[in-house]
């Protein structure tokens, strides 16, 4: 099973995003933002956190308009996989594969520290190694994770069982606690808290791991 | 040719920043304000033949995230 990690220019978890594919057993290669085309085979593709283009204009809408993310958005509209972790989330609402918008956080600050997430739905490749209502801890590091839709939207999320986590305590004003959502194919995962930075015991906690490898069980199986 | 483009976040959709810049005017003793909304400018230098219509179609796919924010064209 293969993935593809995005770099753009600012990212800055692409590589703990690609040793956490690598750890579960995933091939992993990298491409690059002026890239046109993903690599032959790629099961998943991760679009990672950090500041793509210095944040610019909006967190995420630079990089939207990137040669890659026309072929990411093509992988998601083909069904692929697709998980966007942060400023990876970000960019896919700002692309439209995901509904809704991240805006400042309430509070204004930017908030790096590890929180408590509820496992909102087993029902996808992302959650299935968890139990709905699962408490997991999970950090985040972001300054505009206040997740936003219209009351619309937030009702078909709810309607349809996307909401993939929620926040137990939540730090940025996000709708509905959200921390997490699924596309309506469920493939793609946009979520501002960091999974792959609970991957590994060096990490202080390891609750995010349980994500990958349910995802490389779920690939290999198909 | 000129366009500016304000872009400012809909209404109904909470701006904490434009809260937090109330509350420090607040602070200062300007207490005669009851709200305030931040947004941004956007001014484009355009060549001959450029229409608004073209300047719609930049803010629908870049300068405005219309799930969030609104936008008005001002030619020049």
């Amino acid at each position: 099973m293969r993935a593809a990690v995005v770099v753009f220019p600012g990212s800055n978890c692409d590589r703990d995003l690609a040793v956490a594919f690598e750890q579960a057993g995933f091939d992993v290669s990298m491409v690059w933002h002026k890239d046109s085309q993903l690599p032959e085979g790629v099961d998943i593709v991760g679009v990672p956190g950090g500041f793509s283009y210095g944040d610019y204009l909006r967190c995420g809408a630079i990089a939207a308009q990137s040669p890659i993310c026309k072929a990411v958005i093509d992988h998601a509209e083909r069904g692929g996989y697709a998980l966007g972790v942060c400023n990876g989330f970000q960019i896919l609402t700002e692309t439209g594969v995901l509904p809704g918008a991240l805006l400042r956080n309430a509070g204004l600050k930017y908030i790096c520290r590890t929180v408590e997430l509820k496992v909102a739905t087993s029902d996808s490749a992302f959650t299935q190694g968890y139990n709905a209502g699962d408490v997991i801890g999970v950090p985040i590091a972001h300054h505009d994770g206040n997740y936003y839709a219209d009351a619309e939207t937030l009702a078909a999320l709810k309607d349809q069982d996307r909401i993939a986590f929620t926040y137990v305590d939540n730090p940025n004003g996000s709708a509905e606690d959200i921390a997490g959502i699924l596309s309506a194919n469920r493939r793609v995962l946009g979520m501002m808290p960091h999974p792959e930075r609970a991957a590994d015991a060096g990490h202080g906690g390891t609750d995010g791991a349980a994500m990958f490898r349910a995802l490389s069980g779920l690939l290999t199986v198909a | 040719m000129k366009a500016r483009v304000h872009v400012m976040l809909k209404n109904g959709v909470l701006d904490p920043q434009g809260e937090a810049v109330r509350h420090a005017l607040g602070a200062l003793g300007f207490d005669k304000v009851e709200g305030v909304r931040q947004g941004k400018v956007i001014d484009l230098d355009l060549a001959e033949g450029a229409t608004e219509a073209d300047v719609k179609d930049m803010c629908e796919k870049l300068l405005a995230n219309t799930v969030i924010e609104s936008y008005e064209i001002e030619l020049a």
